[in-house]
């Protein structure tokens, strides 16, 4: 890879005082499979199209189900009328909620989620019941056919006025749209402001936005009579599908078996919805006792799934003049739309990250999430990060635009350092605190300050167009060779790894070596298109000193591997790749039992693993791999295990947001450079930086590519990408109007990963995927800030947010947060 | 129902199919060949990409019946059996893969792209792959494996 470059940590060791204050031993082990490019497990199948994703399964019999929805936003439902159809020879079997014999309700956190809405409608993804034949298109023209009598009821879109008193209740039951409200209370917020010679306060908004998978949900349900159901499709955490499945169709767990078709991308996508869509093919198949599939399109995919939380963010910071942050009031409404699904967790990340990876004596935090009848949000690759770093990373630049400092020294004064005490209380230890490392090597990479200056200065006077005017005069016109400006923009953050105190946080790993030196694989965790088998076949690979064609990762199943927990919060190579380890770690230790014995070895004689060989220290080979494992067949040795990876215990008081909240952090830079049209405001992006410490870098080609998907998401979120609701409807239900980048659309992306040390994850790894596209959007909306000397306040920088700084929309569109 | 004759990944073959469905479909579920897949159906993914006539198409915006005497290249007829075609070796030695639902589409992009240009630029490449949507990979690592495959196929 030309462009990327592996830090090591001891290559700072001079330069660096946080390194030296931490005065850990910063050597590394010297790794033979780890850090280098190893071809990903599941490659050949997929570049020939063999790879099977949940719609390429087939089976006999097979039916398909067809969705019965209304167009409105919210209505009560007052009676269905099948009777058109029933005499229809292509309609199998019509399924309700009579039909359900378990939970009518569903959830990950709350059971507010009906399976079939029959009684109320409170978003248009909602789904009253489904026809079950042979032929989707019959099926289709036959939902037209059903009467279906509703009175539309208000409908509430705007989460400013979820709380107000005379609110209409989008769930009655429960008394209050308030979802979850998140108090973070730490010193003295009084005496912080009136310690501090200035204060800014501001409002940020950000916008709905759509996973945008390009493969659209799957799934196929197949009964298997007194042993219950199989169930195969696109389903991102096959443990929590289990979970819902099972208590919707009233079985017991172990009579539920999931399989995870290959998942043709989630980004956190594919939970919620899929246990939702599972549980209803499992409840037609029961019922008919056939297999039935269902298929979404892309319009339904983007009509019923959740999406990225909208936020309203106030910010109030007060500082000092001389740069340093004294109080931070932070108030963030989130819309959570029609359902709670994950609303909780995602905005705990934000509460515990919302200040910004910087020191802050007194802080004051509340954030909401509320219902409304929008479409609802969950778990998105970033989950709750992304709103928060754009509003405090474009704060940070105000800051220093005030002070007249720059980006660099605001982040240097204020950046956590090691010992550093978060806003929630934590102190940061036992680890590399990387955060001003990374600040620095992206700084110096890119020659940020002299190019900041110079764009800074460089500006043209940004024309201010009078719009009550519909004739322009001469002098409003922008100069030719004045039209494109550059900018550079920066923006740091930390991030806690894996659940935190949002759950217990334990992964399985089952590891089988075969007699011939081969091995099976399986974690419970599951993959999502990021190479977690690759990178576990690693692990095993370099425990091991085999190399990873030795290894045979099986198919993610319910029934083979324990439930490890949720696929999410960047914590598969440290919780997953810890159980690995783990797994690996008990077989060698049984193989070199072994070797001790039959080679008469002293105890504290060391045996290596390497090269599909077994060597003593002195280089002399014993044995290779492949005969150890048929020596230790014969001697009766069992070969297979399960590997488990505990987390270590955090804490948490959720009245005063403080406690320990995550065990571990990682730290992350982008630096991102950008030319901007000033005729147009049209965005160019020529360059992002994106520098990570992901702790060791196990799978190398897999991290680079987190960081270029990651990144090319994160300018996605920062540029274009945004889904409106026209009275709670989405306007762009297919890739025509759903807009995401294209290889035309983005520039060079340089990834540097600083290996900061690390005591928990194998060999220190820790988490990447979702750091790397939580902060694209703040730097390039400081990158455009500093091109033309105007601040942005509401995301996505599209054109006419960045010629106009406001949103150009029909009258009742509502764009994400804003009205 | 109407037959059709046409050359599907180098053999003659016919089917008997309905004339209003999609070629994707007649791909997809009357001949097995699940390669293929649907992203939009509308023409704006290319995930549904396949060869006709040498030409990279989207098979969701084509109708069955007009691929009569055409020759069709699908996913499936890239490989010669077990030994990938250069553009997809380097897409696995340069990491162009990540959930690998669009996998089979860039493969056959690239391939029209080099079978008619064989060096083009990064633009080019740009170009050829524009009509393809990958959410994972940020078309890095893509971009990286055609240009590789250029390379080596030029110089064989
Ligand atoms: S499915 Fe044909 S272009 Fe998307
Ligand atoms: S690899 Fe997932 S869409 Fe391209």
């Amino acid at each position: 890879m030309k462009n990327l470059k592996i830090i090591n940590v001891r290559f700072f060791a001079q330069t660096s005082s946080v390194l030296r204050m931490t005065g850990r031993e910063l050597m590394k082990k010297k790794f033979s499979v780890v850090g280098t490019n190893v071809i990903r497990e599941d490659g050949f199948d997929k570049v020939t199209g063999r790879a099977k994703f949940a719609d390429d399964y087939k089976f006999d019999g097979m039916l398909h189900a067809v969705m019965l929805r209304i167009p409105e936003t919210h209505a009560k439902i007052n009676s269905i009328n099948y009777l058109e159809i029933e005499n229809d020879a292509s309609i199998i079997s019509i399924i309700t909620s009579a039909d359900i014999p378990g939970s009518k309700k569903v959830g990950m956190i709350k059971n507010d989620q009906p399976i079939f809405c029959d009684e109320v409608v409170v978003t248009p993804g909602d789904v009253l019941a489904m026809l079950v034949g042979e032929d989707v298109s019959r099926l289709r023209s036959a939902l037209s056919k059903i009467k279906i009598d509703f009175s539309p009821l208000p409908v509430l879109t705007d989460p400013k006025k979820s709380l107000e008193p005379d609110a209409i209740l989008i769930h009655p039951e429960l008394g209050s749209n308030l979802i979850i409200h998140h108090p973070l209370r730490k010193g003295n917020i009084e005496k912080g402001f009136d310690e501090s010679d200035q204060i800014i306060e501001q409002t940020y908004t950000t916008q709905l936005i759509e996973h945008a998978y390009i493969e659209p949900e799957a799934v196929i349900a197949i009964p298997l009579g007194v042993n219950g159901v199989k169930i195969i499709g696109s389903i991102q955490n096959p443990f929590s599908a289990r979970r819902i499945i099972a208590a919707v169709v009233n079985l017991p767990l172990d009579k539920v078996q999931v399989i995870q078709a290959q998942l043709g991308g989630s980004f956190g996508g594919k939970d919620d919805i899929m246990c939702i869509l599972s549980a209803r093919a499992a409840v037609a198949a029961i019922k008919v006792n056939r297999p039935v599939k269902i298929r979404y399109t892309r319009e339904e995919s983007i009509l019923e799934s959740y999406k990225r939380h909208p936020y309203i963010l106030n910010y109030k910071v007060g500082f000092t003049n001389s740069g340093k942050i004294k109080a931070m009031k932070i108030d963030i409404l989130a819309d959570g739309g029609a359902y709670c699904s994950m609303s909780p967790f995602v905005t705990w990340r934000s509460v515990v990250q919302a200040t910004g990876p910087y020191e802050v004596e007194n802080v004051h935090t509340d954030v909401r999430a509320v219902y409304t009848n929008n479409p609802y949000t969950g778990a998105m690759r970033g989950f709750g990060s992304p709103q928060p770093i754009f509003a405090n990373e474009s704060l940070m630049d105000e800051i220093a635009l005030k002070l007249g400092i720059t980006p660099y020294e605001v982040r240097k004064i204020n950046g956590l350092k090691a010992g550093s005490i978060t806003a929630t209380g934590q102190k940061l230890q036992n680890h590399d605190v990387n955060l001003l490392t990374v600040l620095n090597v992206a700084a110096k990479d890119t020659d940020f300050l002299n190019k900041w200056k110079k764009y800074k200065k460089d500006k043209s006077i940004v024309k201010k167009y009078d719009f009550t005017k519909s004739v322009f005069n001469d002098s409003q016109f922008i100069e030719p060779d004045q039209l494109i400006k550059k900018g550079i923009g920066l923006a740091v953050s930390y991030r806690g790894c894996s659940l935190g105190a949002e759950g217990i946080d334990a992964a399985a790993c089952y590891l089988s070596f075969q007699n011939d030196g081969t091995a099976y694989l399986l974690s419970g965790l599951a993959e999502n298109g990021q190479g977690l088998r690759t990178t576990f076949s690693i692990i095993v690979a370099e425990e091991l000193g085999i190399t990873t064609d030795n290894i045979f990762y099986l198919e993610t199943d319910t029934s083979r591997v324990p439930d490890s927990g949720p696929t999410v919060a960047s914590r598969a190579t440290l919780m997953g790749g810890g159980a690995v380890k783990n797994a690996a770690e008990i077989l060698r230790g049984r193989f070199e039992e072994l070797i001790q014995e039959e080679w008469k070895l002293k105890s504290e004689d060391e045996i290596v693993f390497r090269d599909n060989k077994i060597l003593t220290t002195d280089n002399r080979s014993l044995i290779t791999f492949k005969d150890l494992c048929k020596l230790a067949a014969s001697r009766g040795i069992n070969l297979s295990t399960i590997g488990w990876y505990k987390s270590p215990n955090v804490d948490w008081d959720e009245h005063t947001g403080q406690g320990d909240a995550y065990f571990t952090y990682v730290y992350g830079c982008q630096i991102a450079e950008v030319s901007v049209n000033l005729g147009t405001g049209e965005v160019y992006l020529d360059k992002i930086t994106a520098v990570h410490d992901p702790g060791t870098v196990i799978n190398k080609l897999g991290a680079e590519g987190q960081v270029y998907g990651g990144v090319t998401q994160g300018a996605g979120y920062g540029m274009l990408e945004e889904v409106t609701t026209e009275n709670g409807l989405i306007r762009e239900l297919n890739f025509d109007q759903y807009l995401i980048l294209t290889a035309k659309d983005i520039g060079e992306i340089k990834p540097i990963f600083v290996e900061g040390k690390e005591i928990y994850g194998p060999w220190g790894a820790k988490s990447l995927g979702e750091p790397t596209l939580e902060l694209t959007a703040a730097a390039i909306s400081n990158a455009v800030s500093n091109a033309t000397g105007n601040r942005f306040f509401n995301l996505p920088l599209n054109l006419e947010e960045v010629l106009l700084g406001k949103k150009l929309r029909p009258v009742e569109v509502k764009r994400g947060s804003l009205r | 129902m109407i037959s059709l004759k046409f050359i599907l990944n180098g053999k003659q073959v016919t089917v008997e199919t309905e004339p209003s469905i999609r070629l994707l479909d007649l791909l997809r579920a009357k001949l097995n060949l699940t390669g293929t897949k649907e992203g939009c159906g509308v023409g704006e993914c290319g995930a549904c990409t396949v060869l006709m006539n040498g030409k990279a198409v989207n098979s969701c915006l084509i109708l069955a019946a007009q691929i009569e005497g055409s020759e069709i290249v699908t996913i499936e007829g890239i490989a010669n059996g077990n030994e990938l075609h250069p553009i997809q070796k380097n897409f696995l030695k340069y990491g162009a893969v990540q959930c690998g639902f669009c996998s089979p589409a860039m493969v056959l992009s690239a391939y029209a792209l080099l079978e008619e240009n064989p060096n083009p630029t990064e633009e080019e490449i740009k170009d050829a792959i524009a009509g393809n949507l990958c959410r994972c990979t940020g078309y890095k690592q893509i971009i990286e494996a055609i240009n590789e495959s250029a390379k080596e196929l030029t110089t064989r």
